[in-house]
């Protein structure tokens, strides 16, 4: 196993051990700290998977733009564990069990798929996702899109302040 | 949009599966598909809304995760998939702003963010 395979593997394991104390821990803040730790393990993915600026874009912006917003929300409503809702049992089953099955549905899936199974590819070479690449493609192809989506930004700035602001 | 195809890097890409030190591809997808599901159901069971939220974000990230990986694995010369995510992300970051917004009004008026108490536009 090669230290390719090894970090694959550490990462993983963080990503998915993360995700589950996301939902289990009572306490949002460390909802939310375990969340983050998510995002890091998702950027090494990235970097792995040979989309260095996408990880570093992920970083900035989620880790750190979304998730101190969240932090921020959550510490200006004073919530804790009491503030909790209490959870209804059959809510938990029935998520539990339609979760599952979906997840046991795809996996046999993703298994049979004899195309993409055998393909493997070589991490952390190449430097198709480097910011010069990117960024020539960015505004030359996909010119509109993200116009587009400077438009979004716009509208959901002013979304946000007319749906925040006092009456 | 077939002019999208870009051959930057296509002759420095590796042929597949030659080495040591790859990682097949379906490990990937069981990684996204476990944290999709880890997602939705803290989506199904948790009641508050900003964790309900931070559910939301984990699928979108599991999401991420599979673009990512398709693109590298099938079209390493391509940035598809890369393009994808950049914009999942923006969009995800635009979503988080106005759901906040949403929240923090929600608790003005509730003084909690339980979906269970915001029942009004039910009937």
């Amino acid at each position: 196993m090669s230290a390719i395979q090894i970090i694959f593997w550490f990462l993983s394991a963080l990503a998915i051990v993360s995700a589950l104390m996301v939902l289990i821990s009572k306490n949002p803040v460390h909802s939310v700290l375990w969340l983050i730790m998510v995002f890091f393990a998702i950027s090494g993915h990235y970097i792995l998977l040979n989309a260095q600026f996408l990880a570093i874009v992920n970083l900035i912006v989620y880790a750190g733009a979304i998730m101190v917003l969240f932090l921020f929300v959550i510490m200006l409503m004073n919530l804790n564990n009491e503030s909790e809702p209490q959870k209804n049992v059959w809510m938990r089953l029935a998520g539990a069990v339609s979760g599952g099955c979906l997840l046991m549905i795809l996996v046999s899936l993703v298994r049979q798929a004899i195309e993409i199974n055998n393909k493997v590819a070589e991490m952390k070479v190449g430097d198709i996702g480097l910011i010069g690449n990117l960024g020539k493609a960015l505004f030359k192809d996909y010119l509109v899109p993200f116009e587009i989506s400077s438009v979004l930004f716009l509208s959901a700035m002013v979304g946000a302040i007319v749906i925040g602001k006092k009456n | 949009m077939k002019e999208i195809i870009l051959q930057i890097d296509a002759s420095k890409s590796l042929p597949l599966g030659e080495v040591g030190g790859a990682v097949p591809l379906p490990h990937i997808l069981f990684l996204s598909t476990a944290l999709f599901f880890i997602g939705m159901y803290g989506l199904f069971t948790r009641r508050n809304m900003i964790t309900m939220l931070m559910a939301v974000e984990l699928i979108l990230n599991s999401v991420n995760i599979n673009f990512v990986a398709f693109n590298k694995f099938l079209y390493p010369g391509k940035l598809d998939g890369i393009f994808f995510t950049i914009f999942i992300i923006t969009i995800a970051a635009a979503e988080a702003a106005v759901a906040i917004a949403i929240i923090i009004n929600l608790y003005r008026s509730h003084n909690s963010i339980d979906v269970e108490g915001a029942e009004e536009l039910k009937y």
